[in-house]
């Protein structure tokens, strides 16, 4: 879908993303060898490096490769799905402050989780391959829900009203969960609650595995979407003008959006704002065109995801606190700061 | 067009007030929960007859053991129940008046989850607090929570929407929560407090009910004396200075109220959501438009809602309780959505 620069400007936009691009995966690569070496186990980077080629102790080895690094993987694949969600999301609901935690998404995804895990143990392996697909399920019905309540014949989709009914309906599914959690005995317990908060410290390369294929297949399908976001960001009815079926592709959009949200949510558990973060960089950086916003949103909410990871777990040594904490902390205030910013 | 009807329809029946069916609600309600409290009294893991419950109520015997039963759990639990309700039915009519929000409630603005995190901190640091001490904590929390809604929700160009303050509120409480979760994972106090959010009468002692009366009553006594204050407030505010009113002393006495009412109630059962939003407005269509009536009748009102969930929080289930903070939001999110169909004007 790369089309020829057609002028100066857009040749010059192109150059401006590129340059952003590199910048981040420059940063990613900064904080991947910085959330190396931090946690309770302090290894050098040179420690690091010659572990990385074989050439480490059996424990330095065991932290590296069972501990860390399919954590700091799973941040950054999670931060990069969640935040194209959240770019899909602002784009076709045009309001700026649309997020899949925000929307209840998330909620519903963590609902089908708890579900799961409430009538099946974690202990075996399997489970973890089919709980994006539960959580899939939750975020659909979800997302559906939310769709149907805040779509009128008359108007479409007004943007103030699915924000309002996401958090109605979030607020209706986190008691019903708060219901189920009571139940459980301690040690499902312990793991929902930490699931919940967003933690990642459980994560071993089952988890990995289990959200990788969901990516490939998703984002560059995004990708290959990012004229038709530019076409509805202008609005329902210039859209249809421009010959664009509004209606069809708003819902494949939200498809899409739905289960990188659903499945980075199933493995990552409930981290919010991550989503709303990274696109707006993004957007403020490289412009609204999403040809470019959508991969900048990807490896800003990566680089964000792997920050607040590496806060979570040297913050409050040797405690960890999990990340989607860390992510609300940071993440609820520039929320704020924006809706403060807001016109009516 | 339709937006004209809607609004022509809503204005019309809306601008009278009706006193007779505020006093027939009042002198009703006050009797359903005379029954309703009685009634609370007697269903339970033992159930005791009715004319047992008033023999233990005006002829106590502490050789008989369902007297003591009802002496010491029972009657405090539907009694603080009572109060709780009151509470936060009455702040939500003080919060949607003054703001001019159909939206408000204590639980949508962050009032809950500030008393939430005060809770978590006292629970993680201080286990062995007096409960006079929680209490005054949440308060606290309450104010913290809402001023952090109100002032950021102001601070907006274009001023206090009910949408933008709804937005602002979910927000809020999100970093709140989140903050009382970190504080609870790191003190290892997570299934306590999750006790706790899960809202619920379960173990309520007379001493509950002693050190909140005051407060409650007061509160309530204090919301009925602004009522009309707030009625003006709810015509708008350049209505409210024209007739006179200096509205900033009137708002903040207005807050404080709410503070009061919402962190006792919040201290007792736990940030139950939904009972401030929905009982206003049910008030609001029988009553009319006036305060003086809609706050009795949403205290009423509210205290008949919380005493019977309660009831059927233990029924559901038994042995095990329900979650009453569950099972309010069962109504609670449907009405919210419907409101938010009904309000156009706001929406959109």
């Amino acid at each position: 879908m790369t089309s020829i620069p057609s002028n100066h400007m857009e040749r010059r936009k192109m150059a401006r993303a590129a340059t952003v691009m590199a910048v981040l995966v420059i940063l990613i690569g900064t904080a991947f060898i910085i959330s190396m070496n931090t946690g309770h186990v302090k290894l050098t980077p040179v420690e690091v490096w010659n572990t990385f080629w074989g050439n480490g102790t059996d424990r330095q080895e065991l932290i590296l490769f069972d501990f860390r690094l399919p954590r700091i993987v799973l941040s950054i694949l999670v931060g990069a799905g969640l935040a194209v969600s959240g770019c899909i999301l602002q784009g076709i609901s045009r309001n700026a402050l649309a997020e899949p935690g925000i929307l209840g998404i998330n909620a519903g995804a963590g609902l089908a989780v708890v579900l799961y895990i409430s009538f099946f143990s974690m202990n075996t392996a399997a489970p973890v391959f089919f709980l994006p697909v539960f959580a899939l399920i939750g975020a659909g019905l979800t997302a559906a829900l939310i769709y149907i309540l805040s779509y009128s014949r008359q108007r479409g989709l007004s943007p103030t009203r699915l924000l309002v009914v996401g958090i109605a309906v979030a607020a209706g599914i986190s008691s019903a969960m708060l219901v189920l959690t009571i139940r459980l005995d301690p040690m499902q317990y312990q793991f929902v609650s930490l699931w919940l908060a967003g933690s990642i410290w459980g994560s071993n390369w089952n988890f990995v595995l289990a959200l990788l294929p969901w990516l490939l297949v998703l984002l560059p399908l995004v990708f290959l979407k990012a004229r038709v976001l530019n076409v509805m960001a202008l609005g329902e009815h210039t859209a249809s003008g421009l010959g664009a079926h509004v209606e069809r592709q708003r819902l494949i959009l939200l498809a899409m959006a739905v289960g990188l949200a659903g499945s980075s949510v199933a493995v990552g558990g409930g981290i919010a704002f991550v989503g709303l973060i990274g696109p707006h960089l993004a957007r403020r950086i490289v412009g609204h065109q999403h040809q470019y916003a959508l991969p900048v949103s990807a490896l800003m909410g990566a680089l964000l995801l792997i920050t607040a990871d590496t806060l979570a777990r040297s913050i409050l040594q040797p405690a960890e606190i999990p990340t989607g904490i860390v992510t609300a902390i940071i993440g609820a205030p520039y929320f704020l700061f924006l809706l403060a910013k807001s016109k009516s | 067009m339709n937006n004209n009807r809607a609004f022509a329809n809503e204005a019309g029946p809306q601008l009278k007030t009706r006193p007779m069916a505020a006093v027939a609600i009042l002198a009703g309600g006050l009797i359903v929960l005379a029954l309703g409290i009685a009634g609370s009294i007697s269903v339970g893991a033992a159930d005791i007859s009715l004319s047992t419950v008033w023999e233990a109520i005006f002829h106590f015997d502490a050789n008989v053991n369902q007297h003591q039963i009802i002496q010491e759990l029972r009657l405090p639990r539907a009694l603080s129940g009572a109060l709780v309700g009151a509470s936060f039915a009455a702040a939500g009519a003080i919060m949607q008046g003054m703001t001019r929000n159909p939206l408000a409630d204590s639980g949508l603005l962050g009032l809950n989850a500030g008393a939430g995190l005060a809770l978590a901190l006292c629970f993680a640091i201080v286990p062995s607090l007096p409960f006079s001490s929680l209490m005054l904590y949440s308060f606290l929390g309450a104010a913290v929570g809402a001023g952090m809604v109100f002032g950021i929700g102001s601070m907006a160009r274009g001023g206090l929407t009910p949408v933008r303050l709804t937005i602002a509120g979910a927000a809020v409480s999100a970093l709140l929560i989140a903050l009382a979760e970190g504080v609870a994972l790191y003190f290892r106090i997570g299934q306590d407090l999750a006790f706790w959010y899960a809202g619920g009468l379960a173990g309520t002692q007379w001493l509950q009910v002693k050190m909140t009366f005051p407060w409650i009553a007061g509160g309530l006594a204090a919301a009925i004396i602004l009522s009309r204050s707030v009625t003006l407030l709810s015509l708008g505010e350049e209505v409210a200075t024209g007739l006179g009113q200096r509205t900033t002393a009137v708002k903040i006495a207005c807050m404080l109220v709410v503070l009061v009412l919402a962190g006792a109630a919040v201290s007792t059962a736990g940030p139950i959501a939904f009972i401030g939003l929905i009982i206003p407005h049910v008030a609001r269509m029988f009553v009319g438009v006036d305060y003086r009536w809609i706050i009795p009748c949403s205290a009423v009102l509210g205290a008949l809602l919380m005493v019977f969930a309660d009831i059927a929080a233990r029924m559901i289930n038994p042995p095990y309780e329900t979650p009453i903070g569950a099972l309010i939001a069962l109504i609670g999110v449907p009405f919210f959505l419907y409101l938010a169909q009904k309000e156009k004007r706001v929406f959109s």
